[in-house]
């Protein structure tokens, strides 16, 4: 996990720091002065070598200084903050949401396998797969917010408003986010607990007497939720880089809108920074799921410990 | 017995699931549930069903490049934002272009981009992971798989954020992008199914017929993985187009003068209040080919193999 962070975090480094443009010249205009972009340069440490630049960047992170906006001049650390109270709660909630829809979804797409139910959330499913979910956000605008004026076109009002404002302007993005991770999520319920019903100790259980009911949940749900876990985990990357389209939709002012900021900006050390946060999260989701395979299936600790 | 696939304790079973590898304690039993019959008959009408949809926008792409109902380089101010009706079959938009036409043009970006994107994993991701499966256990098995892993980390959108970031946005470095981000995609897929092949006796007999790998590789295994490349080529297609979507809805995709299905959806964010017209058509030609895509993956994966039960992907 460590060695990936560090090559990810070269290669970021690297692909930002070819960009032609040298954002000392971009920031003081086309007439700046030679000398006066010169002392730019030095005073943003651009003079330095890429060598120990890299190593200012990733020393100042792992201290939590992500240095200074060039644009800005503020501290990127606190932007970052900023933004991601809002990222962070969408992606959640999103998650949230989608798990809600996709358990009941596949649970009964699969106990009742072949009836009207399973054909139907089966349908859905595949034009859940197939919306563009930025699409499906701008319906859902055109829906509750233009024709039924439920919620609000865009736009997030602070958490210091309270939370349920919050949460409320934090709804339809969560929703279009959800929509297509819980059509996947549902289908991979459905088919693992159809694998898990196929077992041998799901006929023991019926054998010795529990109902239906009572093998679904004591056994079968629980024996089922490892592919569905692994999913979740795959899943929180892609709400998080979604979220990036989303808020573009509802103008929330996270993550994602402060990336294509700092791109026309020219902010480099933002871009880096974001990025390098959200590969991490990444990483760090990927390993809590394995962890999380341990907890769930005691037969792979100690898979995990030779691993 | 099983291989130890990329990392699993021996006798642990390897099951690649939404490409990923996970293993698996001996006992637990990874597939147990076959469905019965699948009937060829369902798979065909999939395939068919499927491919006509997809192929109606091909048909429409490709038809675009000698005739479109309306000329959408010349600004008809006159006809600005007209609902839909027999002269404009969609409606126009706020410089009072065609949205019919501009939809068949869009249609060649977006087949174009998740063509050639599909491409570029096809061609890095294959061989990539026919060497990884003949050198297994290599440094350079590991050294390729670990790249993935790397390329894994970042979703496709932040390759496009990074690309743009230096190249400027545009619609060969949206291709770039998700090409980039097929590579891994391929190369495991071909990685699992080789190493299953090596095992395999037809193998042994090459390899005792003084075969070296590269040429079982390309001999043996590639044409016996060309069903799982096709299937899994289609649901990549399905996926470029709705990447492709995404990235010029952020701007990060086909610039203007290019008409594509996600800038057209983004440009129509503003009017969606009084002219939803320009927001629905575009939507639904990005969820259709999607949709008929899917379906023809589908019906082509139930076809090819009939034991597989139909994975939620």
């Amino acid at each position: 996990m460590l060695v990936t962070l560090v090559v990810a975090s070269v290669i970021i480094f690297v692909v930002i720091e070819v960009v032609p443009g040298d954002p000392a010249s971009y920031m003081l205009g086309l007439n700046a002065a030679p000398e006066t972009v010169a002392a730019l340069r030095a005073e943003l440490g651009l003079t330095e070598s890429k060598f120990s630049r890299y190593l200012d960047w990733t020393g100042g992170m792992l201290r939590g200084d992500f240095g200074t906006s060039y644009t800005y001049r503020t501290p990127v650390s606190t932007m970052i903050a900023d933004r991601v109270l809002i990222s962070l709660p969408l992606a959640l909630y999103a998650l949230i949401l989608s798990t809600l829809i996709a358990f009941p979804a596949g649970i009964v797409a699969a106990t009742r396998r072949g009836s009207a139910a399973d054909v139907g959330i089966m349908g859905a499913t595949q034009l859940g797969v197939a919306i563009p979910n930025f699409w499906f956000a701008m319906l859902l605008v055109l829906f509750f917010a233009i024709q039924l004026r439920w919620f609000s076109a865009g736009g997030f009002p602070g958490w210091d408003q309270g939370i349920l404002p919050g949460i409320k302007s934090l709804t339809l993005p969560a929703v279009a986010l959800a929509l297509p991770q819980a059509s996947i999520l549902a289908r991979v319920m459905r088919s693992s607990l159809l694998d898990t019903l196929g077992e041998d100790f799901i006929r023991s259980a019926r054998a010795k007497g529990l109902t239906a009911r009572q093998t679904l949940w004591r056994h079968a749900l629980r024996n089922a939720l490892i592919p569905v876990l692994t999913i979740i985990g795959l899943q929180f990357s892609f709400l998080l880089a979604g979220a990036i389209i989303i808020e573009n939709v509802f103008f929330l002012p996270g993550l994602g809108r402060l990336i294509f900021q700092a791109i026309t900006q020219r902010d480099l050390i933002v871009v880096e920074s974001v990025v390098m946060l959200l590969v991490f999260a990444v990483v760090v989701v990927t390993f809590l799921v394995d962890v999380g395979y341990a907890i769930a299936d005691p037969r792979l600790r100690s898979g995990l410990q030779s691993a | 017995m099983p291989l130890p696939i990329q990392g699993c304790a021996a006798g642990y079973k390897a099951r690649e699931s939404h490409e990923r590898y996970r293993c698996f304690a001996p006992g637990y039993r990874v597939v147990v549930f076959y469905v019965p019959v699948m009937r060829t008959g369902a798979s065909k009408a999939k395939i068919i069903f499927g491919g006509s949809i997809a192929l109606l926008f091909v048909i429409a792409a490709v038809v675009s490049f000698f005739w479109t109902p309306h000329d959408v380089t010349r600004l008809d101010i006159a006809n600005k934002l007209k609902a839909p009706g027999a002269d404009f079959w969609f409606g126009t938009d706020h410089f009072g272009r065609d949205i019919f036409s501009m939809i068949m043009i869009g249609a060649r970006t977006s087949i174009a981009v998740a063509i050639v994107a599909v491409g570029i994993g096809l061609l890095v991701g294959v061989p990539l992971g026919l060497a990884a499966a003949a050198f297994r256990h290599s440094a350079m098995d590991e050294l390729i798989m670990r790249s993935n892993d790397l390329v894994f980390a970042f979703p496709a959108l932040l390759i496009a954020i990074m690309i743009t970031a230096v190249f400027g946005p545009g619609a060969i470095n949206a291709i770039i992008a998700i090409g980039i981000f097929n590579i891994p995609v391929f190369a495991r897929l071909m990685r699992g199914a080789a190493l299953s092949l090596w095992t395999r006796d037809f193998i042994m007999a090459a390899r005792v017929a003084g075969k070296r790998s590269l040429r079982i590789s390309i001999e043996h295994i590639l044409p016996n993985t060309l069903n799982l490349i096709i299937v899994q080529g289609t649901i990549q297609f399905s996926l470029g187009i709705l990447a492709e979507a995404g990235l010029s809805y952020v701007g990060l995709g086909a610039q203007p003068p290019v008409p594509s299905w996600g800038r057209m959806l983004a440009e129509s964010q503003t009017m969606i209040s009084f002219a939803p017209h320009l927001a629905l058509f575009p939507g639904f030609a990005i969820l259709l080919t999607v949709l008929g895509l899917n379906i023809f993956g589908d019906g082509l994966r139930d076809y090819f193999d009939p034991r597989l039960r139909r994975e939620g992907r």
